[in-house]
């Protein structure tokens, strides 16, 4: 961690810098980092916001200056740098999916774009966990990486004007969900059932930037029934907790 | 209870914000300008913390159909009380059956609305803040609009005396404005010159403005290579710069991440004086360091304190004496 560096944001902002490229060993490190100062939360932090290669930290400057602050994180960094990351464990959460029809209206364009057939798509896009960097652009929309090339496609020439909430699709060589109703221009691939982002909810957001999302594909007919689960507080989502290294 | 019969240009229900959950890529919101709305809660004897209307350019006209104490703040909109003329930077109070209306905006851009009590919204995720863009917090999650209904809650006593903030504490805003930044993130990303020019030539605000962030006209600024970064946070204040070299200085409702390099930072006091220019209004900036920003950050806090002795000590003066003692 010899290149970590601490930039200014503000006079309430420090930025933990740990490199400059989209780099899932780079990212974990902002993942620990954001881990530890959100679990102890010193006094006068007030929040931190990972992002793919950095860490946010706001501060109250009038109850720590930035020299002493940043001499604190130095020291969380150095307790990190000499620890193992065993012990250290990282959620994988289903997302269940329906692909296809009116809930993935370009699923077909995805396939003959890779000249391979939708339930290749399919296949493809549910063989690994993808990790999520980062959540921004929405409240709640995740910055997914590790999606398979043989599936990557172009953005719509045409952005939509209204892409329903739970949308899943696929940018370039990137895949995420919509949380929210929103216009976008991403090849939408399928829906699904969960509620990503409830702001009245006791945990607004499903998901959190540093976890794993593994799609898993459900027929069109049981999207309704899901989706009254969810509705009524009946459906937990399935996470598994599993340690870091086997991500 | 207080009826919006015109809601103005925009008007919603802010509060200080949606802190906490920027790491769920969830804007701030809450106030445009701090200061104006910490002012006007503490004239209308709240904590500093309730929701109030915030106006833009032009207010709105409320009718309020029981007695209750306000204070209005910030821009100049020539507030009329049944027709008469009130203070700017004052707190009344308002008898039942009243009409409370503000025009356009003589100087700054937003005005503040504080009713003694708060106003009664759900909290959305901490705050009553309304965030427009996912229709969530303030008002059913939107902007105010003629026929809403205000509840306001009820206090123990309300205030009677009108209660003017001290001159010194009352900002002047002008078109031209200074505001001060810390350097960085990403200065290093931009050429020499280009920090020198950011620092030497004024800019001007464009049309493009609003609630997540001001785009500035002037001199372009030049990236050493291209203005893209991997997208990190941003936060209120920040000055990112795209490819046209025009700097954005971001505001409350701004995303919580962004992909272009961030020249600097405005400080938080001064932002709140950026939330008073409007299109066509000039920006120059100067470099400051931590230390002075915190100065500037204790001068605030000592203006709010000043603000609330006053303010209580004009709420515990006997009622009759209102002509002597000011």
């Amino acid at each position: 961690m010899d290149q970590v560096r601490m930039l200014k944001a503000g006079e309430q902002g420090v930025v933990v810098e740990f490199g400059s490229e989209i780099d899932p060993t780079v990212n974990s490190q902002v993942h620990r980092l954001a881990k530890v100062l959100t679990t102890e939360m010193p006094e006068h932090i007030l929040e931190v916001v990972p992002t793919y290669r950095s860490l946010m930290v706001y501060f109250d400057p009038l109850g720590i200056s930035r020299d002493i602050l940043q001499e604190k994180i130095a020291d969380y960094l150095a307790r990190l740098g000499a620890a193992t990351s065993s012990g250290d464990t990282i959620r994988i959460i289903t997302i269940p999916v329906a692909y296809g029809g009116g809930f993935g209206p370009d699923l077909e364009f995805v396939a003959s774009h890779n000249s391979i057939t939708p339930a290749e798509v399919i296949a493809i896009h549910t063989s690994v966990p993808y990790l999520v960097y980062m959540l921004g652009f929405t409240p709640g929309f995740p910055y997914l990486g590790g999606m398979s090339e043989r599936i990557a496609t172009p953005r719509l020439k045409t952005p939509r004007v209204k892409i329903p909430a739970g949308s899943v699709g696929i940018a370039g060589k990137q895949t995420g969900i919509y949380p929210i109703e929103s216009p976008g221009g991403w090849q939408l691939i399928g829906r699904t059932p969960l509620t990503v982002f409830n702001p009245s909810g006791q945990s607004p957001f499903l998901f959190a930037a540093g976890d794993y999302l593994q799609f898993a594909a459900i027929e069109a007919e049981q999207f309704a029934a899901l989706q009254n689960q969810v509705a009524s507080g009946n459906y937990a989502p399935s996470v598994r907790h599993v340690a870091r290294t086997e991500a | 209870m207080c009826t919006v019969t015109h809601p103005g240009i925009m008007s919603s229900i802010q509060d200080r914000g949606r802190l906490g959950y920027r790491a769920f890529g969830m804007p701030v919101s809450g106030v445009m300008d701090r200061y104006a709305y910490t002012m006007a809660n503490i004239l209308a004897g709240n904590g500093r913390d309730e929701a109030v209307v915030e106006m833009t350019l032009r207010g709105g006209r409320f009718t309020f159909s029981s007695e209750a104490y306000v204070a209005v703040c910030g821009a100049d909109m020539q507030a009329k009380l049944n027709g008469k003329k009130i203070r700017n930077w004052s707190g009344f109070y308002v008898p039942a059956d009243s009409e409370l209306a503000f025009g356009y905006a003589l100087t700054g851009c937003r005005a503040y609305l504080a009713f003694s009590g708060g106003i009664v919204v759900p909290q959305v995720m901490g705050s009553r803040s309304t965030y427009l863009r996912a229709g969530l917090g303030g008002y059913h999650g939107r902007a105010l609009q003629a026929g809403d209904v205000l509840e306001i809650a009820r206090v123990e006593s309300l205030p009677v005396r009108p209660n003017e903030l001290a001159r010194q504490a009352v900002p002047a805003y002008g078109n031209d404005l200074r505001l001060r930044v810390i350097l960085g993130p990403q200065d290093d990303l931009f050429t020499e010159g280009a920090v020198a020019t950011f620092l030497n030539s004024p800019y001007t605000i464009s049309p493009r403005n609003d609630r997540m962030g001001y785009l500035l006209e002037g001199q372009a600024l030049t990236h050493k290579g291209g203005p893209d970064i991997v997208s990190d946070a941003l936060c209120p204040g920040a000055i990112q710069v795209p490819g046209s070299g025009m700097p954005i200085i971001m505001m409350a409702d701004c995303q919580t991440t962004g992909g272009y390099a961030k020249i600097a930072t405005v400080i938080g006091p001064d932002l709140a004086k950026l939330a008073q220019a409007k299109a066509g209004d000039r920006v120059s900036f100067v470099a400051c360091s931590d230390a002075e920003a915190v100065a500037a950050l204790i001068a605030e806090q000592e203006l709010y304190q000043m603000a609330c002795r006053a303010s209580l000590s004009a709420k515990n003066a006997p009622l009759r004496h209102t002509s002597k003692g000011d």
